[in-house]
């Protein structure tokens, strides 16, 4: 437990490694040697817990819940907030419970009447301030203060000064199209300030002034630049911080909400989706310890607004003058049944970034019935891959990342093609004394790293031993290579992979798995888990008559390197570029519209849920790719979710065991690879911020990231900065 | 005189003084030395056989001290000059005779070599000498390295037994605070010496800076040497006393001055570690100690400049209570003494005495009835509702508006509160609202009570002490003077 703040030893540079702190999360590893457990009372209930286990921990382990502001526990303690204060007998003063670990024997009373008067005395603080603006609060009905005024304060306010003096007032700052300040309403918990400076890595965050005057801020008047700054939101216990394209939306009791699964990233992160009457109005982050903890990246919180803009409502047909137009299902699908048949066997399928497994499968199978088996995903990787599940995949648990000693990263900046991944990778840095080396371009990892070249001959000299990184590669307890898969779609993919995948597998200790592939998106570790082949290249090379593109929006396709009399079906949720491109389009449902599912970068499977209805006439993917094979008159055997996922089940088991991970054996698969690796430069995409925004049609149709593009170039444009 | 005599004359000790160039400006256009150097041309127009200068100096800073003790400095041939001031090198640069009064009364009047080299009265160069031969023959340095040589653990003993408690307010016990530092540690360990006083009443601890630097160090090798750190000043390190090989023992130590900023609340301990280590002076939570876990994450004890600067003393006679101070005298010495011996009574007699506040500004007064059986130490006043705290003792007598003289106290913690936790933060400013009311009398009776509350929440619900600090004068008002609120509330209605 670490008790004082670690936004300050941490701004100490250098000496701010040695101070070694035990983490606090469910999945921390105990130490060697299990200390003996002491025995506390709270409410006269026994519980036996570990030393230098807080007042407030303790509790919580027998379900006696201490209300607090200040403490989270992903933070640091920071312990000024003092609600959280309770009796201790034989203490003369009440003990903050948040940061005072419990000794052998005490007696914590959570509800006597000195703790009630505390917490009643804190209360009454906190609201002095506080404004009276509950009515137009975004917070309001999710706020701690308001429920735990309720709870524990007093049912009348004594603070008449107001008539008098007034309230303190706080100027707003202005840090960004994502986060609203009402600064006024902030009762210095400092979770933000903790939570920028220690899971972020930003420094932006502070306060300045003393005593009533403090205020929390960014020093000068700057834009938050960080790609989780949407989680002070969450963390923020009342209305100062709120959700800037969600401000004066909705009330929390009108919403419903709907458990999901985020796919604007690889990582799968956990989501509950804000709905009223058939539109998503926020995302908010759901807890999973394996995967995304209680964070959110900030492009799949707030890109939602892209859900309701430039969608595909009706299904479309190009026309003899070149348009597309809106007509009927009936129409569309016997167009697409008659170009099909009309094609045979010369039929190519190209799924996209977003595409579910059921769809996918729907597609492959449709495609079969019709004699081709020429289904891909649009992003590329080595031929050598399919099948070999360990090459794809992340076969370091995400979770376990945070425990490794050494993470040697090539071609990835973890940080905006995976944020989530990064904040484990960050915890280690702080926490655990992880080191971190990069080969690629030289990013902001937000933590330090040794960079060790931009060549991809670094890589052989790494395998061959010869680099000094190998030396502690090999010494490491636990080491990981987390390779982003954009370099293996170079020319020397497979040499990459191969000399990597081997090394790595010889660096492998007591079932601790070293290889992982950072996938960029959501369909492709399902795509190739069920058969698809990795990149287009080759099914368009065979010279489709019919090419069905499932969501497929990336730059790989276009009309240039596609035949010129191919009839392209375009079936998705968006007016991308793939639409763009079709001569018939077949309106899908975006994530938020489907129960589907998607594997994430570690190959865990996942399932979204319906949380509203697909708009207009769109329908759910699978179901259109069903409808279509009834109209080619070769229906598919599967009419229901269950029996589309008992399909899938027969193909690949794990793909329906929801929540678990399956892990894969790394020493079984083996890449031969001709070739060698070239020496030439490793490029990352998403260098900096403003990568970061748009890299999918619903964030590139999301007028929030647009802002958020914007106010990055407004602020990297100030001198200031 | 005629005009043009007046302006030709005047514009000759512009120029004199530098200010030719000013001649058509305003009295606001001119910063505070220039104002100071017209004030003494026009004194000088008319030819005055003597001029008079009253803390000529005062309110100007060390630049513009420089120029004027220049100028008065070329004045000196032609004309007879009064100087009053409290500058003693201002005096010592321009006066042939130094007159020292104290209280209307003359203590010394001697040339100015004479009073720089051998004053008649202590008080007169500030007690003694600061420097370091003065300094060893009072004792300082004497056989340091025999008190080293008897070892840690005997210093540590000799501490304990003397019973000798923190000198920062709290009152802790200086021996046991530091028996708690780990006696073999990988990290370097500090000694931390609070010299950030800044409590209102309260100015030993820059008495001792002034006068006695030599005891600080001094003590500050000892008690390093007893907590085992391993880190004013030029001359002790010219001696070879500090430094490496501290008195010839082969125990090496540096001392460094770091200087604060003026916040009140890092005199607090671990704000103060904060603030060394270029953050926020924000108190920490306590665990970890600092003896444990300080500055940089290394032990660290944190001791008053008066706690360390006993600690030769105490060693060397063996003496169990010793009381540098502004006025040194045992602990436990009646409070009514203390005022009647040293501070010449209280002003009109005691009979004029309304209150005392024992322990600088923040423990609650005491009422001239308490005052009369109070002894300064630690549990007597206890005893009677009021704590020791620096020592520093505020004395205020019937003409003071009690009311009024807490609530500044209470304006006072509201600035300095740090605003980490709540309590204080908010606390704080809602007393002072509260007490500026009770002050007009424009408060309800019932505001007493719900005041008095207040300070209950405050009180010991903080990280640091400064929210007990700002309570208790708080509670010591209402404890000893409701009546008074109570008839002026009255008054009002």
């Amino acid at each position: 437990m670490l008790r004082t703040p670690l936004t300050r030893t941490l701004s100490l540079g250098a000496p701010s490694r040695v101070f070694a702190v035990v983490r606090t999360s469910a999945s921390a590893s105990t130490p060697a040697k299990a200390p003996e457990k002491i025995e506390v009372f709270v409410d006269d209930q026994s519980v036996f817990v570990d030393p230098g286990t807080t007042v407030l921990q303790a509790a919580a382990q027998i379900g006696v819940e201490i209300p607090r502001f200040c403490y989270h526990e992903r933070l640091a303690v920071a312990g000024n907030c003092r609600m959280c204060l309770v009796e201790v007998e034989k203490s003369p003063k009440p003990v903050a419970a948040c940061a005072m670990p419990v000794m052998k024997g005490w007696r914590i009373k959570t509800n006597s009447d000195m703790t009630r008067k505390a917490r009643e005395g804190v209360m009454e603080f906190l609201l002095m301030n506080h404004p009276l603006d509950c009515p137009i609060c975004d917070q309001g009905g999710e706020c701690d203060l308001q429920d735990q005024a309720m709870a524990f304060g007093s049912d009348r306010s004594r603070f008449t000064d107001i008539n008098y003096t007034g309230k303190r007032a706080v100027e707003d700052k202005d840090i960004g199209p994502l986060v609203k300040t009402i600064m006024t309403r902030c009762i210095h918990c400092t979770r933000c300030i903790r939570f920028a400076s220690e899971i972020a890595g930003v420094d932006d965050f502070g306060t300045t002034g003393r005593g009533n005057d403090m205020q929390v801020g960014t020093y000068v008047e700057k834009m938050l630049l960080s790609e989780l700054s949407g989680n002070i939101i969450d963390l923020c216990p009342v209305g100062a911080l709120t959700n800037k394209p969600y401000s004066f939306v909705a009330r929390p009791w009108e919403i419903r909400r709907i458990d999901s699964i985020d796919v604007l990233d690889a990582i799968g992160s956990n989501i509950s989706v804000s709905t009223r009457t058939g539109e998503v109005l926020r995302i908010l982050p759901r807890e999973n310890e394996d995967i995304n903890e209680e964070w959110l990246a900030d492009k799949s919180r707030f890109a939602c607004d892209g859900l309701k803009r430039q969608r595909l409502i009706a299904p479309m047909l190009r026309m003899p003058n070149g348009e597309l137009q809106p007509v009927e299902w009936e129409s569309v699908l016997i167009a697409v049944a008659k170009n099909l048949q009309k094609a045979g066997s010369s039929v190519a399928g190209i799924a996209g970034s977003l595409a579910d497994v059921e769809s996918m499968i729907a597609l492959k199978d449709v495609l079969e019935t019709l004699g081709s088996k020429a289904v891909a995903t649009e992003t590329k990787l080595p031929k050598q891959t399919l099948g070999k599940r360990s090459t794809y995949i992340m076969n370091t648990p995400i979770a376990d990342i945070e425990e490794s000693d050494f993470v040697l990263l090539i071609g990835t900046n973890p940080r905006y093609e995976a944020p989530l991944l990064n904040t484990r990778i960050r915890k280690g840095y702080v926490h655990n004394e992880t080191d971190v080396a990069l080969i690629g371009s030289q990013v902001d990892l937000s933590y330090k790293y040794d960079y060790i070249g931009d060549d991809a001959s670094v890589i052989n000299e790494v395998v061959s031993g010869r680099h000094p990184v190998s030396k502690r590669l090999s010494s490491a307890k636990k080491p990981v290579i987390i390779v982003g898969s954009d370099q293996l779609a170079r020319p020397d993919g497979a040499a990459i992979l191969s000399s990597l995948h081997s090394y790595a597998n010889k660096l492998e200790k007591d079932g601790w798995k070293v290889f992982n592939v950072l996938q960029r998106n959501a369909s492709q570790v399902g795509a190739m888990d069920i058969g698809y082949q990795p990149g287009a290249e080759e099914v368009l090379a065979s010279k489709p008559k019919v090419l069905f593109l499932l969501g497929a929006d990336g730059p790989s396709i276009s009309r240039d390197n596609i035949p010129k009399d191919c009839f392209v079906i375009y079936q998705g949720h968006h007016g991308d570029a793939g639409a763009a491109i079709a001569d018939a389009i077949l309106p899908g449902a975006a994530y938020t519209e489907k129960q589907a599912t998607y594997v994430n970068a570690e190959g865990r499977a996942q399932q979204t849920l319906v949380a509203v209805t697909p708009p207009g006439l769109a329908r759910e993917d699978w179901k259109i790719l069903r409808a279509l094979s009834e109209v080619l008159g070769k229906p598919l055997k599967y009419d229901n979710l269950d029996e589309i996922r008992a399909r899938i089940e027969k193909i690949a088991p794990h793909l329906t065991n929801y929540g678990k991970r399956d892990g894969s054996d790394t020493s079984k698969d083996k890449i031969e690879a001709s070739g060698h690796i070239q020496s030439s430069k490793i490029d990352i995409k998403q260098k900096h911020l403003i990568d970061y925004f748009m890299t999918d049609p619903i964030s590139r149709s999301s007028p929030t990231m647009a802002k958020c593009i914007a106010a990055v170039k407004k602020q990297e444009a100030n001198p200031y900065k | 005189m005629k005009p043009e005599t007046a302006i030709a004359k005047a514009e000759k000790l512009l120029e004199q003084f530098n200010l030719q160039q000013k001649i058509t400006s305003f009295t606001a256009n001119l910063s505070g030395g220039q104002k100071q150097r017209v004030a003494i041309c026009r004194a000088l127009m008319m030819d005055p056989e003597i001029v008079l200068f009253d803390e000529p100096t005062s309110a100007l800073d060390p630049e513009n001290i420089k120029d004027i003790i220049e100028i008065i400095a070329l004045l000196k041939d032609s004309v007879t000059m009064i100087v009053v001031t409290h500058h003693l090198k201002f005096a010592k640069a321009i006066a042939d005779r130094i007159i020292f009064m104290d209280h209307g009364q003359i203590l010394a009047d001697q040339s100015n070599a004479e009073f720089f080299a051998q004053p008649k009265s202590h008080r007169a160069s500030g007690q003694e000498k600061w420097d370091i031969i003065s300094s060893k023959k009072r004792g300082d340095w004497d056989n340091t390295k025999d008190l080293i040589n008897k070892g840690r653990e005997w210093i540590i003993e000799e501490v304990k037994k003397s019973g000798l408690r923190g000198r920062g307010g709290a009152g802790f016990p200086t021996g046991t605070k530091w028996s708690f530092m780990p006696k073999d540690h990988p990290k370097p360990c500090y000694l931390v010496v609070n010299a950030d006083e800044s409590e209102p009443g309260t100015c030993k601890d820059r008495d001792i800076l002034r006068y006695e630097p030599h005891k600080l160090l001094e003590g500050c090798v000892l008690a390093s040497f007893a907590i085992n750190a391993k880190r004013a000043i030029d001359e002790a390190y010219a001696d070879g006393l500090i430094g490496k090989n501290v008195c010839g023992t082969g125990y090496s130590l540096d001392v460094y001055l770091h200087r604060g900023a003026g916040a009140y609340i890092c005199g607090e301990e671990t704000a103060l570690l904060e603030s060394l280590e270029g953050n926020k002076g924000f108190p920490r939570l306590k665990p970890p100690f600092p003896a444990t876990f300080g500055l940089y994450g290394c032990p660290t004890t944190i001791n008053n400049v008066e706690s360390i600067s006993v600690v030769p003393t105490i060693l060397r006679r063996g003496r169990h209570v010793s009381r540098p101070c502004n006025v040194e005298e045992e602990l436990g010495i009646s409070l009514k003494e203390l005022i009647e011996r040293y501070a010449g009574g209280v002003r009109g007699g005691w009979d004029n005495l309304k209150a005392i506040i024992p322990g600088g500004s923040s423990v609650p007064l005491l009422p001239k009835l308490l005052c009369e059986e109070a002894h300064m130490d630690f549990d007597s006043l206890k005893s009677l509702g009021s704590a020791l705290g620096t020592g520093g003792i505020i004395v205020m007598d019937n003409s003071t508006d009690i009311i009024y003289a807490i609530a500044r106290l209470s304006k006072f913690y509201m600035h300095e509160s740090c605003g980490q936790c709540t309590p204080c933060r908010e606390g704080t400013g809602w007393m002072w609202r509260i007490m500026m009311k009770l002050v007009r009398g424009q408060a309800k009776i019932e505001e007493i009570d719900q005041l008095l509350d207040a300070t209950k929440m405050i009180e010991g619900r903080t990280i640091c002490a400064l929210g007990d600090a700002a309570a208790w004068p708080i509670q010591g008002l209402i404890r000893h003077f409701r009546p008074e609120i109570e008839e002026r509330i009255r008054q009002m209605i």
